[in-house]
């Protein structure tokens, strides 16, 4: 008894941790580039989960296999996404970072307001999207859907990972953060990079939202701003803007707080996550796989 | 004191004095017939916010660090408070003192949670201090869900009823009045000098972490009398209240009302709470709009709309160039 609810928790651990870190890879990437905590990213996700919810019962009466829709919604995603970044937060872009964390609440606050006058207050309930087997191991329910969040999660992982080290663009990438009026002077065009990085930003964060709702199938206003919060943690953890971080920071996150929430109190899990993340940032605010970096003067 | 000061001092304070005469008249004369009560409402509402506002001014505006869970610190208080008048018994001690007891201590507690939080929090700066407010504002509220004494999580209701309007707007002036005071104070500009250049600040010999630390207590605290008045105007509360969107709430209100112009905030506040009153048949939209206009702000006029200027009725009757500024009560004009 003890282990099958030991291995259950595991696993539930595992699954949320990699919809967590699937979330924190968007954080990372932004953050990564322009260093700005995009706080819309999280409703990203809601708009994300709000598509499936339309889109999911056309596929599926389309006869079409009910996952496809993701596609739609990384469309989505990725217009609104590219939306936010040019006209709210290029204008403030170069008046500091003040001014850009602002904008970026705002936008969070924008955006599940428009939810809220859109599709209303009450929640949606999203169509099952994978009809996947069930095992049973040791007496633990292992839904071959688990895996699959964690499988897409390490994917992604590795592909963005590829991306940003061995391409072209993601050389450019890697530029602009260094420094900017050098990126312009080799001629990247620092606009368009960083416009490009929304989009895999948003476009990650729909697929987020896809795995989301395979296990909680359900959308409301404000989903995004307590997940985007516990993403950001986790890409924190791990060591914001480093990709494999943001994957680790993740695990770790799911897995600490169903453990929390299983053998330790129930009522007290949010508390011990934002107190990881505290002792974290006083600790070594560079993360678990970051390197600490002095400040030029 | 140099006569110049006491004197404006003395025309502010009469400032004030009018627009107390004037509201009072407008409440005690009748006029208003059966939306008087609403109407005294909604000034109450106006008089925690702006104590809340300009309390996360002194940080954003003046200290140049936000945090996102000032609604924490109000949490604190208004429990604080609201146990504090719970415990005592309906004796002889007239409600104003009990009243005044329960502000105090309902400060008290959010300035001690303030230099809790403080301490650790204020070794960080810019995004990093943010999210670590609203990690603490978070944990403040997972707490008081868990304790039996704030109601586990439930309602705690059957607060007394004593936030009664015309001491509210004392209050208030006290509160305003003080921390212009701060921000004028040698204090005040130690802190202005780490936020135009911390390393620069230090390298001069101020002990920046205190100042920092003092400011963000000094804050708390007020955050704090308002939470008190606010337990003692709802009479019920829930901790999911103090939310998230609640602190970004106040936020919006310092940004758009102007960082570093307690004019803004106290303009911004008073007018930002009637506003959804005014036009009830629009409240869905009332966020929606707040975010719309505070995007605009940020592209068009950064500083928000009353940047840091701070309006003075002693200038304003002299038109000379002394720097002096009516401490509240320009909130209904």
């Amino acid at each position: 008894m003890a282990l099958s609810l030991f291995l259950q928790s595991l696993v539930n651990g595992l699954n949320q941790g990699a919809i967590y870190a699937l979330i924190a890879l968007g954080y990372t990437m932004v953050y990564g580039i322009i260093r700005m905590i995009n706080f819309a990213h999280g409703d990203f996700i809601m708009v994300g989960s709000y598509t499936l919810f339309y889109t999911v019962p056309l596929m599926i009466n389309a006869g079409m296999p009910a996952f496809l829709a993701v596609f739609a919604a990384i469309a989505v995603c990725v217009a609104v996404g590219v939306a936010v970044e040019v006209i709210a937060y290029r204008p403030v872009r170069n008046a500091g970072s003040m001014s850009a964390l602002i904008t970026a609440l705002a936008m969070s606050v924008f955006l599940e307001n428009l939810a809220m006058v859109l599709f209303g207050a009450s929640p949606k309930s999203i169509a099952t999207i994978f009809t996947l087997p069930t095992f049973q191991f040791l007496g633990a329910t292992l839904q071959l859907k688990y895996l699959l969040t964690l499988g897409i999660g390490i994917a992604m992982m590795i592909a963005l990972q590829l991306f940003v080290k061995k391409t072209r663009l993601g050389k450019a990438m890697r530029a602009v953060p260094q420094d900017k009026e050098a990126s312009v002077l080799v001629g990247i065009h620092v606009n368009k990079i960083i416009t490009i990085t929304f989009a895999i930003g948003s476009g990650l964060a729909a697929v987020a939202a896809l795995m989301y709702c395979a296990t909680y199938p359900r959308a409301t206003m404000d989903m995004g701003s307590m997940m985007g919060l516990k993403a950001f943690i986790a890409a924190v953890l791990g060591g914001i803007g480093i990709i494999p971080g943001a994957m680790l920071g993740g695990l770790v996150v799911g897995l600490i707080e169903i453990f929390v929430k299983v053998y330790i109190a129930p009522g007290w899990y949010e508390a011990i996550t934002y107190g990881i993340l505290i002792v974290v940032l006083l600790v070594k605010p560079a993360g678990i796989l970051g390197k600490n970096v002095g400040e030029k003067v | 004191m140099p006569r110049e000061k006491k004197k404006s001092y003395f025309i502010n304070f009469v400032g004030v004095l009018a627009v107390f005469l004037l509201l009072a008249a407008l409440f005690e004369s009748n006029i208003l017939g059966s939306r008087t009560n609403y109407v005294k409402g909604i000034c109450t509402t106006a008089c925690y916010t702006i104590i809340m506002v300009a309390s996360l001014n002194l940080l954003t505006g003046f200290m140049g660090e936000f945090s996102l869970g000032h609604a924490g610190f109000m949490s604190v208080g208004a429990y604080a408070s609201a146990i504090f008048t719970g415990f005592l018994p309906e004796t002889g001690i007239p409600d104003f003192l009990v009243f005044l007891m329960a502000l105090i201590i309902g400060g008290i507690a959010a300035a001690v949670a303030g230099v809790l939080v403080g301490i650790p929090a204020l070794r960080l700066r810019g995004d990093y201090l943010c999210i670590v407010t609203v990690a603490f504002a978070e944990i403040i509220r997972v707490a008081f869900c868990n304790f039996d004494i704030t109601g586990g999580g439930r309602t705690l209701s059957g607060i007394r009823s004593l936030s009664n309007f015309y001491w509210c707007f004392w209050v208030m002036v006290v509160c305003v009045a003080l921390m212009y005071m701060y921000v004028r104070s040698r204090f005040g500009r130690t802190v202005t000098a780490i936020r135009e250049d911390y390393i620069a600040a230090s390298a001069s010999g101020i002990n920046v972490t205190y100042y920092k630390v003092l400011t963000f207590t000094f804050s708390a605290f007020f955050a704090g009398v308002a939470g008190a008045i606010y337990a003692h105007y709802m009479t019920a509360m829930i901790p999911t209240n103090f939310s998230f969107m609640y602190s970004s709430e106040f936020l919006t209100e310092v940004i758009i009302g102007g960082t570093g112009s307690l004019t803004g905030s106290v303009i911004g506040a008073a007018f930002l709470s009637a506003l959804p009153e005014l036009m009830r048949q629009f409240s869905t939209y009332r966020m929606l709009m707040y975010s719309v206009v505070l995007i605009l702000v940020m592209i068009f006029r950064p500083g928000g709309i009353f940047g840091t200027w701070e309006f003075s009725l002693a200038r304003l009757l002299k038109k000379g160039p002394q720097k002096k500024k009516r401490t509240g009560g320009v909130v209904h004009e």
